[in-house]
């Protein structure tokens, strides 16, 4: 198929797993009668494989406080889209959102919550910009959300339970974005609704709550067929309880 | 800031923090250079170009950063290790495995040079046209650099799991 020489670079992409499949086929033939030369790229994938492993552990910790907190004095206290960046990261190693914590076996799921809470934590203090998007605004917010997030999203009504919707926003998921929407009740107590693609159940798993509590922050949260969803508050579990129900319901109607 | 950047400069942050931990073998020192590489992203995202994706761009930004340290000798890269904070990072030592401690020994001995090439492309996975975009040299340089440093570590890693092995059999 080719008849251009075997250099030194094809074996580095073939090491790296960059080649297309013709040349790939051709190198492999060529290095299957080269064995010294097998041997070296073979070498050459193991360290790689050894580093990534070993480094690995590096990504997936939590980022250290001191950097993911602004310094007082720091020119970019006055820049908030900075240092809402760094405060998810650093409020997510507060409440021990760790990659570890992700990699056993019944997490992903957990996982996924434990990002709602922080967000919750995160964004409901804001008194000035606690949404990106206001409730005024909620048809362009649904639109732009649903866009990113590759499937209509809908801001369950709540005002029966007592909260108003506040606006919503997008957060960095695990890979792809995520929604939060933010709601208010009279006495000004926030609750929030996190809502993801990227857990999702097999259509045959009937939705159950699950229910996490960390910080004072409560979580209600389950997966249908199309998105995970989390309802975190600070707000008693009972009617909690009752928000999540109402959000099921409205998200995700009984058959 | 758009949305959409904040999210992906979000991303950004581990595969920074993996990268500098690895270049420079100190924790601390490694967390400043990723501070300093957000800080300055963030303030230029505005003039980013997208000729690149976010993430070799971020790179690119902390390339230089360290080179002008390196030139302004506030940083050496070949400091001693910060033992403490290794081991306030290191995971708990399993036989079959090597450690953070190992990797930077071995990644210590070869030229800064060599050990960015290494970890841009074996580590970090970025492609040969990028990783030359980010040290700002050509491709061919790439390679050679990726072909020096590969021979010079090869077996090293091996070895020090073996070693770990049998640690009575080892013989100094």
């Amino acid at each position: 198929m080719t008849s251009q020489p075997i250099s030194e670079a094809d074996l580095h992409a073939w090491a790296d797993e960059r080649l297309a499949p013709a040349r790939r086929a051709a190198v492999e033939a060529w290095l299957a009668d080269h064995p010294d030369d097998h041997a070296r790229v073979d070498d050459w994938r193991r360290d790689a494989r050894l580093l990534r492993r070993a480094l690995a552990q590096v990504a997936e910790q939590a980022m250290p406080p001191r950097l993911a907190l602004p310094a007082p004095q720091s020119r970019l206290a006055p820049f908030a889209p900075m240092a809402a960046l760094l405060l998810v990261a650093a409020v997510g190693a507060g409440v021990g959102w760790t990659a570890r914590d992700r990699t056993a076996a019944r997490s992903t799921i957990d996982a996924f919550a434990q990002r709602a809470a922080v967000a919750h934590v995160v964004y409901t203090p804001d008194m000035r910009r606690p949404v990106e998007v206001g409730a005024e605004q909620e048809q362009q917010l649904l639109t732009w959300l649903s866009k990113r997030l590759g499937d209509g999203v809908e801001a369950p009504a709540l005002q029966p339970l007592g909260y108003r919707l506040v606006g919503g926003r997008l957060l960095p998921g695990e890979h792809h974005p995520v929604a939060q929407f933010m709601y208010e009740d009279a006495q000004a107590h926030r609750l929030t609704l996190y809502v993801s693609r990227e857990v999702r159940a097999d259509a045959a798993e009937p939705a159950r709550f699950r229910f996490a509590s960390a910080e004072g922050v409560h979580t209600f949260y389950w997966v249908d067929g199309r998105f995970g969803y989390a309802i975190s508050a600070e707000a008693d579990k009972t009617r909690l309880l009752e928000v999540a129900h109402a959000v099921h319901d409205q998200l995700d109607p009984p058959k | 800031m758009r949305v959409d950047d904040q999210v992906q400069l979000l991303a950004c942050i581990p595969h920074l923090r993996r990268y500098a931990r690895a270049l420079l073998a100190d924790a601390h020192l490694a967390d400043d250079l990723v501070q300093d590489t957000l800080e300055r992203a963030c303030w230029k995202l505005s003039f980013w170009q997208r000729r690149s994706g976010l993430r070799a761009w971020t790179f690119s930004i902390m390339h230089n950063l360290f080179v002008d340290r390196l030139r302004s000798d506030r940083l050496r890269a070949e400091r001693p290790l910060d033992e403490a904070a290794l081991d306030m990072l290191a995971a708990p030592a399993q036989h079959d495995r090597l450690e953070l401690r190992d990797v930077d020994r071995v990644l210590q001995r070869l030229p800064v040079e060599q050990r960015s090439v290494l970890l841009l492309v074996a580590v970090e996975e970025l492609s040969y046209e990028d990783v030359a975009r980010i040290l700002e040299i050509p491709v061919g340089t790439v390679m050679s650099r990726l072909s020096r440093a590969r021979e010079a570590m090869r077996g090293r890693l091996g070895s020090t799991i073996e070693a770990r092995r049998e640690p009575l059999q080892r013989v100094k």
